[in-house]
């Protein structure tokens, strides 16, 4: 069968399971959208090709499919790169199609010709430049298997215009292949042995999960790992919902804006099983001092993840899943009262941390923005798929809202991008239509994607944005505040727009609370409302994010409220 | 820690773009490239780039494993601390002034390398060897007055271990 290069995309997103693709057209992929425009695909038509990517992220996490977009070439390819860039870190499976130039123009700075490849090369798993329309169908299939297996991450396809009308035979390739590409799932066995001993031996073992945990499926492993061995769990913010947030063994989460007791849990534990983790400074903060008494055992799939940033006792190299079901078989055969009698005096300790040194923060007569986070979480009664911006907004919703599943905290972790959260709720109300999804943000990463309102408009996707708005660029402003002085360069946002009024212009509905009293009714209107909502809490405008740890101390040294 | 040297060899696909990658991991980590030879295999959709690297030996095995995770990287073979061969070949071009031929021609016969071009001022000497060799010879030319030099960088196999 003679098949253009559109139609063997078409037919190989099909085939892995792509129903759903982000998008925004141009030039170069004009005969692509042509396709698609009869193919059996929803297509999101964004408003920004960094809201495509955005979105497929959330897409992505919500729906734990690989998450498509579609962009043109030149401008359309270079607005995905923050995007992907901020995929790559979280380990999100992405496939970035972006069209190119015809091939015999390549590389004479034709019209809307960027070097895509180059760019992304160090910000993408992998990525190709098709150059014959025979190589795409296997292309595509390649990128699908190596965006979604082993550690997962973004991967861009290049397919320069011409391959998109020229025709070939069409043969699918049944298998993947790759010589060079074989991730390793299983661990080894001998390895576990020494895992098993080392958790009878424990006095003060800590669990410390990341994104690891959420990308494998192993939240219940873990949580039958945790209840098992009576070891208390700590998580970093990629980490939150691998493990109920109402769990009595839950010590929220570790590092920077980490809970007291979770970051003197780590300094003091003698054990630490990492799963999942990659431990970076937010969490660490000064390495020489970080878990310093303990043994550490790092489960992980990514053999580069292991003793990176922090020597390790005993490496595990395989998928988290697959390594919690071995462990947990394990000690099922081991004396698992015994285990945990152990516990008691270190639980005891955690508790005293956690009674002396809550997480707390004081009413006054403004909203606080920890407020709106807590009354959200209790009028959706901790079931929304909560996204969020960047910056205090992040940390308050990690700090606040209680994850108890995976898959409902959806974050730009390891880049910390402005603009991710409304466009990757959009993605994940796609993925979840019924659930609630809710966008926290600050006022000043809102408006940094805030033209994808059109998008959930547009599709009647009901999305619920709550700002929490300090009029400031608040967590730069903390950090101004802190150590610079309260010397409030370039963080003071005067001139922001009026939300409610904005929210109209787009079609949606705009919500404002002003007082305490108006929060749980401003919430619970939005929540009611059966379309998009911007909410805008005008929030104290100098509050703070604690317990902070100063960036490069050992996370001992918490300032507190 | 102390930095020592490290002799790689890595095989990967004959693709293009995959020498950009393996010098952008290097790059954008902050790792050293002391030297990088790459050519094609006995199999044809191989190359074989050999590269000599300097760091503590944690950075090594981060490099080593940054290495493996590259999609096109078949095989990392690390050859430092193992029995293994290593060549690279050099052209010096040096002053040949006439009172100075006769001992650029005995320094060469030494080495046993090739005068390879000739002029009225210079000789172009070809010599092969591993950095010791090469570093001696250079060190020998040097006062007589070195014009140019091409080294092609360290290629190593590994040794059969049944002899
Ligand atoms: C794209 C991007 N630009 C700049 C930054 C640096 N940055 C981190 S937090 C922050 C302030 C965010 O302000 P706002 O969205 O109002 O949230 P708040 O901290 O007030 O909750 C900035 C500018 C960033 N993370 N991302």
């Amino acid at each position: 069968m003679e098949l253009t290069g559109a139609q063997i995309l078409m037919k190989v997103l099909k085939e892995e399971n792509a129903d759903t693709i982000f998008g925004y057209p141009g030039g170069a992929v004009l005969d692509i959208f042509d396709e698609l425009a009869r193919a059996d695909i929803n297509l999101v038509f964004v408003r920004h090709e960094q809201g495509a990517v955005h979105a497929a992220d959330g897409y992505a996490r919500a729906s734990g499919k690989v998450g498509v977009c579609l962009v043109t070439s030149g401008p359309g390819a270079t607005n995905t790169v923050t995007g992907i860039a901020s995929a790559y870190m979280d380990s999100i499976p992405l496939v970035v199609i972006t069209g190119q130039v015809p091939t015999h123009l390549i590389g004479n700075d034709a019209f809307q010709e960027v070097d895509i490849v180059g760019i992304t090369r160090p910000c993408t798993k992998h990525n190709y430049l098709v150059k014959d329309v025979k190589d795409l169908g296997d292309v595509i299939k390649e990128a699908f298997y190596i965006a979604r297996s082993g550690r997962p991450g973004p991967v861009l396809i290049d397919i320069p215009k011409d391959l998109a009308i020229a025709k070939v035979p069409y043969k699918v390739k049944k298998k993947v292949g790759l010589k060079s590409y074989k991730p390793t799932y299983e661990p080894n066995k001998k390895q576990l042995k020494k895992v098993v001993e080392l958790i009878k031996k424990a006095r003060k073992p800590v669990i410390f999960t990341g994104g690891g945990v959420i990308i494998s499926g192993a939240a219940k492993n873990l949580t039958e790992f945790a209840h098992q061995t009576r070891i208390p769990v700590t998580g970093s913010l990629m980490g939150l919902g691998g493990f109920p947030g109402t769990d009595p063994l839950w010590l929220g989460m570790l590092g920077m804006h980490g809970t007291y007791r979770a970051n003197m849990a780590v300094s003091e534990c003698d054990l630490m099983i990492a799963v999942g983790v990659r431990f970076d400074d937010r969490v660490t903060g000064k390495t020489d001092e970080f878990a310093a008494n303990a043994t550490i055992i790092q489960i992980d799939i990514d053999p580069t993840s292991i003793h990176k940033n922090i020597p390790v006792s005993v490496p595990v190299v395989g998928d988290c899943n697959i390594t919690l079901g071995y462990l947990n078989d394990l000690i099922k055969k081991e004396n698992s009262e015994d285990i945990k009698k152990k516990r008691e005096k270190w639980l005891g300790q955690i508790e005293e941390w956690k009674e002396t040194t809550p997480l707390v923060y004081k009413q006054k007569d403004n909203i606080k923005p920890q407020y709106v986070i807590e009354k959200l979480f209790e009028i959706t009664k901790g079931k929304a798929i909560i996204t969020t911006e960047v910056g205090q907004n992040q940390m308050w919703a990690a700090q606040y809202y209680h994850f108890d599943k995976p898959g409902h905290f959806i974050t730009s972790g390891g880049l910390g991008c402005m603009g991710f959260g409304l466009p990757a709720a959009i993605g994940a109300q796609k993925a979840c239509p019924d659930a609630i999804v809710v966008d926290i943000a600050g006022d000043g990463s809102i408006q940094m994607n805030i033209q994808e309102m059109a998008t959930a408009v547009q599709y009647g996707l009901p999305v619920k944005v709550v700002i929490l708005n300090n009029r400031f660029l608040g967590m730069v402003r903390q950090w101004q505040e802190l150590f610079y002085d309260k010397l409030y360069s370039s963080t003071h946002l005067d001139h922001n727009p009026d939300f409610v009024k904005l929210a109209e212009a787009y079609g949606a509905l705009g919500l404002r609370a002003t007082k305490p009293e108006e929060v749980e009714k401003i919430l619970a209107q939005g929540m009611a409302h059966n379309g998009p909502v911007i909410m805008d809490f005008v929030v104290e405008n100098e509050e703070n994010v604690y317990p902070m740890v100063p960036a490069g101390a050992p996370i001992t040294q918490m300032l507190l409220v | 820690m102390t930095e020592e040297k490290y002799t790689i060899s890595i095989l990967v696909d004959n693709q293009p773009g995959v020498l950009s990658r393996i010098a952008g991991l290097f790059s954008g980590r902050g790792y050293n490239i002391e030297s990088l030879c790459v050519a094609e295999t006995s199999e044809a959709q191989l190359s074989r780039v050999t590269m000599v690297t300097k760091g503590t030996r944690p950075v090594i095995e981060q490099i080593k494993k940054q290495l493996n995770k590259l999609i096109n990287v078949v095989k990392v073979i690390d050859l430092t601390g193992t029995r293994y061969v290593q060549r690279e070949l050099a052209l010096i071009k040096v002053n040949a002034k006439p009172e100075f031929r006769a001992e650029i021609l005995r320094i060469v016969d030494i080495f046993r390398c090739k005068v390879v071009d000739v002029g009225p001022e210079h000789y172009t000497v070809e010599v092969t060897g591993d950095e010791e060799k090469l570093n001696a010879i250079l060190g020998l030319l040097k006062p007589l007055g070195i014009k140019e030099v091409a080294r092609t960088g360290n290629i190593a196999l590994s040794r059969e271990n049944n002899h």
